[in-house]
């Protein structure tokens, strides 16, 4: 029977990587990832989670060695935060085009420099192209679902890919939130036992990981690219099976409020509650705001942003990583491209905020839906405009 | 325990060798290659059922032309440095699998294989940290003493005056500068079950040498001395010659570290270094002087050997191993 309490985030995690049955976890410590991993030697060490703990010398290592593991058919976990997540860039493109399911959750943190330990998304927005499937949690109860759904959505023979669950450093990972905890024959019956399509298996030996030359990089990438692409299907899929199993709704762009709404901010991960927040007083002022969160990043569900942007004038899109000398956040370049051929399209805001844990309020989301509006009106040319600069 | 890993082993001898081919032929390295002549060895040694690992270097590139491979036996390739962790990776899940009965019991040899380039340098931490975490694998490092796949950059293996496109012959410098990195001291410094140095001359001491770490439990790491005539510039049809003259000059000497326990194979008339050194052109700038630094170096180095040898003790003594 599921029930529901206070758990910190990371520890709930760590409870949802034990109900998935996890082969292998390797694990590299780096804040504020920490207690996921430090959670997860423990349930191994009380003998509670039947895995392999292998505690690596780097993160670059922790990825490798979950590769190893999957390649051989085992279930393989692994987590990291920023400067880990950079340490891990080379191999991220690898596991991705070798076509071997993996799950890492990824707890958001700014990337150096100056070192800071603190929530935004440039770690994972550095990761942009590496081919993984990309998910992000507002809350806690979202980040237990989707590692439970990620390990599904991997696995699946036409995915085949690496999954990365995002959640935001502190202000998630370290955070009492409510949670309900599936129970194992519940997860059991969403989740069933890893089936490898490809293995190492000395009875029919395989190659992973050859030369290829010109002749044939082209071909791969496509294949690639055409798995990423078609894996939405397969995320939706898995969707609606928790939905039917666990009663909980998940999409790849969600919508609050958005009906009748002329100004949306776009936003991602934990900060979409607090501009809910926001949302709802304006809303209450009379003003036709609402808000869409994008859930699911990669593969981009353009057809869903489109649905859920129609009748809107103005977007704000909320971008919490820049893309420095360029046009701004990479939010807001996904989806100014997207809309660049739109015979009709809303008006985009862009906003560059909250950059390395600097704290975003009601107040501060108020005022991009206003600037939206403002700007909107008179068609202002705008790149990003960067919120809250203390210029003295 | 290394006594009860090796109670069954049984030394090969020319008319016992294994006909299993791991490694088959139609790969595309250089013609007189040492390298994937040591690596044809080892696996055959080592045998079936097994996994490989490779990291970038030689071996895996002209052994995994998409969509050709050379590998009859699992292989995986990931990346340049991480070799061991890939490994520990395939290790651990293979015990994790076996473990919970996915997978049926049964031995499968975990083995990573690397170049120098791939072990001294870049892969050197990852290797560390699954030596310290003591994965059931074996480590080969086949050391043809540069990085040759990239085009003969020198490595922190290359010998001290060898020419590399790195360390050229210049006006003011002659060849790499600095002394090669004794990898095996560095391994046996992690106070792994089993470490030993083989050269492609010497086949039947290489193959039980792999047999051994096959068997036994616990990291194993082989040096595996790999002439590379493009990159040595010496005659194609030389790598069995110049693999048995650095074994009797003492440049390479060959010996096992067993739990500790020096077993070094004794020289007591070695040939001068110039015999090795002047059949390489990669040597061939260097002066006297300099031929004289390294042969009282060698000199040096195996004196020092075998006094590691007298004072080594096994970590377990006698009475230890009654307890057991």
């Amino acid at each position: 029977m599921a029930s529901r309490k206070g758990m910190e985030v990371s520890i709930a995690v760590s409870e949802a990587v034990k109900l998935a049955n996890v082969d292998v976890i390797s694990a590299y410590p780096i804040t504020p990832q920490t207690h996921i991993v430090e959670h997860l030697s423990e349930l191994v060490a009380d003998g509670d989670l039947k895995a392999a703990f292998v505690p690596v010398e780097s993160e670059h290592s922790a990825l490798s060695a979950a590769v190893g593991a999957a390649a051989v058919g085992a279930r393989a976990y692994t987590a990291t935060s920023s400067q880990g997540l950079a340490l891990m860039h080379e191999i991220m493109f690898i596991v991705s085009s070798i076509r071997l399911p993996l799950v890492m959750t990824v707890v958001n943190r700014a990337l150096s420099a100056p070192i800071n330990i603190w929530n935004d998304l440039s770690d994972i927005m550095a990761e942009r192209d590496c081919g993984w499937v990309q998910l992000f949690a507002i809350n806690g109860q979202e980040a237990v679902d989707l590692t439970l759904q990620a390990f599904k959505i991997a696995e699946d023979p036409r995915v085949l890919l690496p999954v990365a669950v995002n959640l935001d450093g502190f202000i998630l990972s370290h955070v009492i939130e409510p949670v309900e905890m599936p129970d194992q024959e519940t997860v059991d019956s969403f989740l069933p036992v890893f089936k490898p399509m490809v293995r190492l298996d000395p009875d029919h030996p395989v190659t992973i990981g050859a030369f290829g030359s010109p002749d044939v990089f082209l071909e791969v990438k496509k294949q690639v690219e055409e798995a990423l692409i078609g894996s939405q299907k397969v995320v939706k899929e898995v969707w609606k099976d928790f939905e039917t199993i666990f009663g909980r709704t998940y999409k790849p762009i969600e919508s609050y409020k958005t009906k009748g709404a002329e100004i949306l901010l776009v936003t991602m991960g934990s900060i979409t509650e607090t501009a809910m927040t926001a949302v709802d007083i304006l809303r209450e002022k009379g003003q036709k705001v609402g808000l869409i969160h994008i859930r699911l990043w990669r593969p981009f569900p353009f057809k869903e942003f489109f649905q859920a942007i129609r009748g809107a004038k103005a977007l704000a899109v909320v971008d919490r990583a820049l893309v420095p000398g360029g046009a701004g956040g990479p939010v807001g370049l996904e989806i100014k491209s997207a809309l660049f051929d739109k015979k009709e399209r809303p008006y985009v805001a862009e906003f560059v905020a909250g950059l390395g844990g600097r704290d975003l309020t009601v107040e501060v989301f108020a005022e991009m839906m206003e600037k939206a509006g403002r700007y909107a009106q008179t068609q202002k040319e705008m790149r990003y405009e960067m919120i809250g600069v203390r210029e003295k | 325990m290394i006594a009860e890993d090796l109670k069954d082993f049984k030394k090969f001898t020319p008319k016992t060798l294994p006909q299993e081919e791991p490694l088959v032929f139609g790969h595309r390295a250089c013609q007189g290659c040492g390298e994937v002549l040591a690596l044809r060895m080892v696996a055959k040694a080592i045998g079936s059922p097994m996994t490989a690992v490779s990291a970038t270097g030689c071996t895996e590139i002209i052994s995994s032309p998409y969509p050709q491979t050379a590998w009859a036996v699992p292989w995986i390739h990931v990346a340049f440095e991480n070799a061991a962790a890939v490994a520990s990776g395939v290790e651990a899940g293979l015990k994790a699998l076996m473990a919970k009965g996915r997978i049926p019991e049964k031995k499968i040899t975990v083995v990573a294989f690397a170049g120098d380039g791939g072990t001294a340098d870049i892969g050197l931490q990852a290797l560390s940290g699954a030596l310290e975490r003591g994965h059931d694998f074996i480590y080969v490092c086949l050391d043809n003493e540069a990085y040759m796949n990239t085009g003969i950059q020198r490595s922190s293996s290359t010998p001290f005056g060898a020419m590399t496109t790195t360390s050229p012959a210049g006006k003011l410098t002659a060849g790499q500068t600095t002394w090669k990195k004794n990898l095996p001291a560095i391994m046996a410094a992690h106070n792994i079950p089993y470490v030993a140095t083989a050269s492609p001359a010497y086949y039947l001491d290489l193959m039980n040498k792999a047999k051994k770490a096959a068997l036994i439990k616990g990291p194993a790491y082989l040096h595996v001395y790999s002439p590379c005539p493009t990159g040595w510039r010496h005659s194609t049809d030389l790598a069995i010659e110049v693999s048995r003259l650095v074994v009797e000059t003492n440049i390479f000497p060959l010996f096992e570290v067993l739990e500790g326990k020096y077993i070094v194979r004794k020289n007591t008339k070695p040939k001068p270094v110039e015999d090795y050194l002047k059949q390489q052109r990669r040597f061939s700038h260097l002066t006297p002087e300099l031929i004289q630094t390294i042969q009282k170096r060698v000199d040096v180095e195996y004196e020092k050997l075998l006094k590691l040898e007298a004072g080594s003790q096994p970590t377990q003594t006698k009475e230890d191993a009654k307890k057991e």
